[in-house]
């Protein structure tokens, strides 16, 4: 069996880039998902906030997601539930593994990976102590919760202050957990305002900026906390120590994209952001291959996601339609300038653009009234005025045609004071 | 009335248990935990060690070479990993090599197959990633790694499937003998008679033989701690540090899935059940491991955890009869390299039971046990297997890529598994880089309707680790 398009992962990225696709006109495409139904982490955020771009209206996750599943099935969309991906092989074949179909081998003449991203955990950070039960990932307690209907304790502490952390700050507190806190490493959060107005305000839990949990105490359950405040290098204080008496830890730390699929691939791979390295068609170093979603970097948004997704699918329908030798292979890398930690994409074929790239980037830390500085070979090129950046929000530049053709093969993109 | 009663079920108490299976035997192994396996035997480096570090002429050392020997055909046996990896302790000036030489003779007076002494080219040759440097190091072959808690397990149950009963939640609190019989009994006052006990209780092994009698060894707690580092082609090998008078540095050594192991420090502990880690003892560990090998990036650690090991005064096992009361045996402050020398040890204790009890060997004996690994299997077996049972063919842990077959089939077994980590020690559902975050909620599931348990029910780890309230 061979698909134009496999599209690895049915969370909202899985799900917009194939329909994209399919409505550019790509045939036979297939969409897989391990679990048990489409709609990825949105099936758990059952609160409200997504679509406001997309859909000029606020829905909650699993009505964002059925949005797109509704579109699909209008389509000859196939897709393959508990199914999972093991293994992409050189010659781009795709091996599955379900009950129905046992361990089976698929030919795809393009692939979108879209496999979203999974959350860092204890280890990550060697948070010391004892090991109990009621450490747990804010992901995991969010899926009981939500998902499941459990409980899962009676009174908790949050580490980490970025949105996930303060909604299931607001849905622990709904479902009649306690919570005594939420902790956060950096010297302000992390998560939108509104955010923490409606989930922590709102109930009055507090939030301990420049802290971190300095220890895990408890043999079985959960029985205490320790947290600590933070010097300017982010090491705890001595003598700072604060002790609640919680049975749940929840941890909301950070996401990785996953690409676990990907690793033993000779593909382009970016440290920066964790996720492969793709220009401005979301094409990987391997032709043919895409990504996009949390998995290519991890989004603040779902609508960005689902943004991005689109223009994915858009490219694969263009790959397989064009007759590739017509295209110019006149490649422009994109450099991290002062103050940037990353940029997807990280290169751009100018030949390939039509009108305008999308260009996607995260700073280092705050800034207030500077400008965002495009270079290229020390010639400026354009500047963005930017009254407030944060890390935790993705910034996004819009380059024109016009503009890379004034460029040679690199380009810088810089943050700089007003007065330069 | 039984045979024998063997006291823990670590790694000593379930070699010797199986060991013993083998023989016209009624054995009962006790253990306080609600599973085997929940002491030293569960947190160590997993390293069968080729036996250049012990003085010569001790038991010790006999006892390492000997068990070493035994590993291929017990882990063949019972379907355990188990790989000869090699070691290498690595000097890095003059007096190193000086000690790398007294290491090297006392290999040889050691009977240490194979160990020699290789220069830096050599040592380069095979483990690139090491830190510049090195001048030479010894080479020790034997040294193997081995899956520690899956052997301890497997061990375990194949001495059920021999006959042998196991209790668990069974806290021994009182000894006392009457004439021949000794009567054995629990905190919760459940009594087992024997004509034979076997104290293999670990850390807490003088504190069991003071029930009975008063003991003058001393077993003490000495923590070790660990990284354990998500999967990374980094050694092959298992490296040491050649010791010097600023210690003795730590380990780095891959484990058998592939992950890297780094550890352990060593520090007294008054409470022997002290498995905490803390930030000096990680940031010690850390910063001597990165003398050794310096691309290691911690930020790929997944988890952290620390064992305590049972030491005695003199450096050497306790091991044998009482010499007060007959038929009480101690096998116990059996530290480092204990897990190695652990099938020679059971030999030394089946000689000393055959004889006193004059029992005959079993001839229904069954030596194997199977064990799914789905990973492992060609394609066309997978297919067959999912063909025949279709749980097979779905993927619980993404991680590890472990099958919802091989966590009922990890429930199911004789020794099956009754908490969320006993399905991890047996099958590595939850064991990968996001801990269980992902499969966690499935292996619950599994774990209650296999159990008739509820949600609330279901534990972590220990009694009373519950995760749900
Ligand atoms: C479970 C889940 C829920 C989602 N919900 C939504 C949603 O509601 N709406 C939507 O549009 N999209 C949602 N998304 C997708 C969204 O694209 C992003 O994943 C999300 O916005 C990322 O923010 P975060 O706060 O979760 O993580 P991060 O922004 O990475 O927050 C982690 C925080 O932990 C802090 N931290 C790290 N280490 C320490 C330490 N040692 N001590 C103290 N603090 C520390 C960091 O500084 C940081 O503030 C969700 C995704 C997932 C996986
Ligand atoms: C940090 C560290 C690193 C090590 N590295 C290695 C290595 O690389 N190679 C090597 O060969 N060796 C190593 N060792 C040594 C090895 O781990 C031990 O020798 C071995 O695990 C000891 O096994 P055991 O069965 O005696 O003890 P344990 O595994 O501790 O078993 C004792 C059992 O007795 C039970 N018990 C205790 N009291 C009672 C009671 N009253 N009633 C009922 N049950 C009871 C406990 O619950 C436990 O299950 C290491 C040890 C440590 C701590």
């Amino acid at each position: 069996m061979t698909y134009d398009l496999i599209v690895i992962g049915g969370g909202p990225a899985g799900l917009a880039s194939g329909l994209s696709a399919f409505e550019e006109g790509v045939n036979k495409v297939l969409i897989i998902e391990r679990d048990v139904e489409v709609g990825g982490i949105l099936n758990q955020c059952i609160h409200n906030g997504f679509g406001l771009h997309t859909f000029k209206e606020e829905l909650t996750g699993p009505e964002y997601a059925q949005k797109y599943i509704d579109m699909i099935k209008e389509t000859d969309i196939e897709i393959k539930l508990n199914t999972m991906v093991m293994k992409i092989d050189d010659e781009k074949n795709v091996h599955i593994l379900n009950s129905e179909d046992g361990y089976k081998v698929i030919k795809g003449r393009s692939i979108i990976l879209a496999m979203g991203c999974r959350e860092r955990t204890r280890g990550a950070i060697s948070i010391p102590g004892s090991r109990p039960a009621g450490v747990l990932t804010a992901g995991t307690a969010q899926k009981y919760v939500n998902m499941l209907g459990e409980k899962v304790g009676n009174k908790a502490l949050i580490l980490g202050s970025g949105d996930i952390g303060l909604i299931m700050a607001r849905r622990l507190s709904l479902e009649g957990t306690e919570v005594l806190g939420v902790v956060e490493l950096m010297e302000h959060s992390n998560g939108l305002t509104r955010n923490i107005v409606q989930c922590l305000d709102d109930y009055d839990i507090p939030l301990y900026l420049s802290h971190t949990v300095t220890n895990i105490i408890g043999d079985n359950r959960l029985e205490k906390v320790i947290i600590s405040k933070v010097d300017e290098n982010k090491k705890p204080i001595e003598g700072t120590e604060k002790e609640f008496d919680v049975d749940t830890l929840l941890l909301s730390v950070g996401l990785i994209p996953e690409n676990d699929l990907i690793n033993d691939m000779d593909i382009d791979f970016d440290n920066r952001t964790k996720g492969v390295v793709v220009n401005e068609s979301m094409e990987t170093s391997v032709e043919g291959i895409f990504s996009c979603g949390n998995a290519l970097h991890v989004h603040d948004l779902v609508d960005f996601v689902s943004t991005e997704a689109k223009e994915a699918g858009r490219s694969v329908a263009k790959y397989l339609g064009v007759d590739k030798k017509e295209v110019g292979k006149k490649e422009i890398i994109l450099k991290n300038g002062v103050g940037l930690t990353y940029t997807v994409p990280q290169k751009i074929n100018v030949d390939k653009v039509e009108k305008i790239v999308g260009v996607m980037f995260r700073v280092n830390k705050i800034y207030e009234n500077v400008k965002i500085v495009i270079e290229s070979n020390g010639k400026k090129i354009k500047e963005y005025n930017r009254d407030h950046m944060l890390p935790a929000e993705m910034e996004k530049i819009i380059l024109t045609k016009d503009m890379l053709e004034q460029c040679n093969e690199e380009i810088e993109i810089k943050v700089t004071d007003m007065e330069v | 009335m039984r045979d024998v009663i063997v006291i823990g079920s670590g790694i000593i108490g379930s070699n010797i248990a199986r060991e013993l299976s083998k023989y016209d035997l009624k054995i009962t192994i006790v253990d306080k935990e609600n599973d085997v396996c929940k002491g030293a035997s569960k947190a160590n480096s997993a390293i069968v060690h080729g036996g250049h570090d012990p003085e010569s002429n001790t038991l010790v050392a006999k006892l390492n070479v000997e068990g070493n020997e035994m590993f291929e055909e017990l882990c063949k046996d019972l379907s355990v990993p188990f790989k000869r990896n090699g070691a290498l302790v690595v000097g890095f000036n003059d007096d190193d090599k000086k000690t790398l030489n007294e290491l090297l003779n006392r290999s040889i007076k050691n009977g240490v197959k194979g160990a020699r002494i290789i220069n830096s080219e050599e040592v380069y040759k095979k483990e690139p990633n090491l830190t510049a440097g090195i001048v030479s190091a010894l080479f020790v072959p034997s040294s193997g790694i081995v899956g520690v808690y899956e052997l301890t397990i497997a061990l375990c149950e194949n001495a059920i499937v021999n006959g042998v009963q196991f209790k668990n939640n069974f806290c021994v609190k009182e000894i006392n003998k009457d004439g021949d019989v000794f009567t054995v009994e629990s905190e919760n006052g459940d009594k087992i008679k024997s004509k034979i006990v076997i104290n293999a209780s670990g850390i807490e092994g003088q504190k069991t033989s003071e029930l009975i009698c008063e003991e003058e060894f001393d077993i003490k707690g000495y923590k070790g701690e660990y990284y354990l580092l998500d999967k990374e082609n980094l050694v092959t090998s298992t490296i040491f540090k050649c010791p010097s008078k600023h210690g003795k540095g730590v380990l780095i050594t891959p484990t058998v899935h592939g992950n890297i192991i780094v550890g352990p420090n060593n520090n007294f502990v008054e409470n022997g059940e002290d498995r905490t880690v803390s930030k000096d003892g990680l940031e010690d560990i850390s910063k001597k491991a990165l003398e050794t090998v310096d691309k290691l990036d911690f930020r790929n650690n997944i988890r952290n955890f620390a064992g305590v090991r049972a030491k005695v005064g003199t450096n050497e096992f306790i091991i044998g009869e009482n010499k007060k009361i007959e038929s009480f045996y101690n096998v116990v402050g059996i530290a480092s390299p204990g897990l190695t020398a652990s099938p020679a040890i059971s030999n030394m204790v089946r000689e000393w039971v055959v004889e006193k009890m004059g029992c005959k060997i079993k001839k229904d004996f069954i030596n194997k046990r199977e064990q799914t690994y789905f990973h492992e299997l060609s394609i066309e077996e997978k297919n067959e297997l999912i063909e025949k049972d279709k749980s097979y063919g779905q993927i619980v842990c993404r991680c590890e890529g472990i099958t919802e077959g091989e966590i009922l089939e990890s429930i199911r077994r004789p020794l099956g598994a009754v908490t969320i980590e006993g399905v991890k020690r047996r099958c590595r559902a939850g064991a990968g880089r996001c801990q269980g975050g992902f499969c966690q909620t499935r292996v619950l599931e599994l774990l209650k309707n296999e159990k008739g348990l509820s949600s609330k029910e279901v534990v972590l780890d220990n009694n009373g680790s519950n995760i749900l309230v």
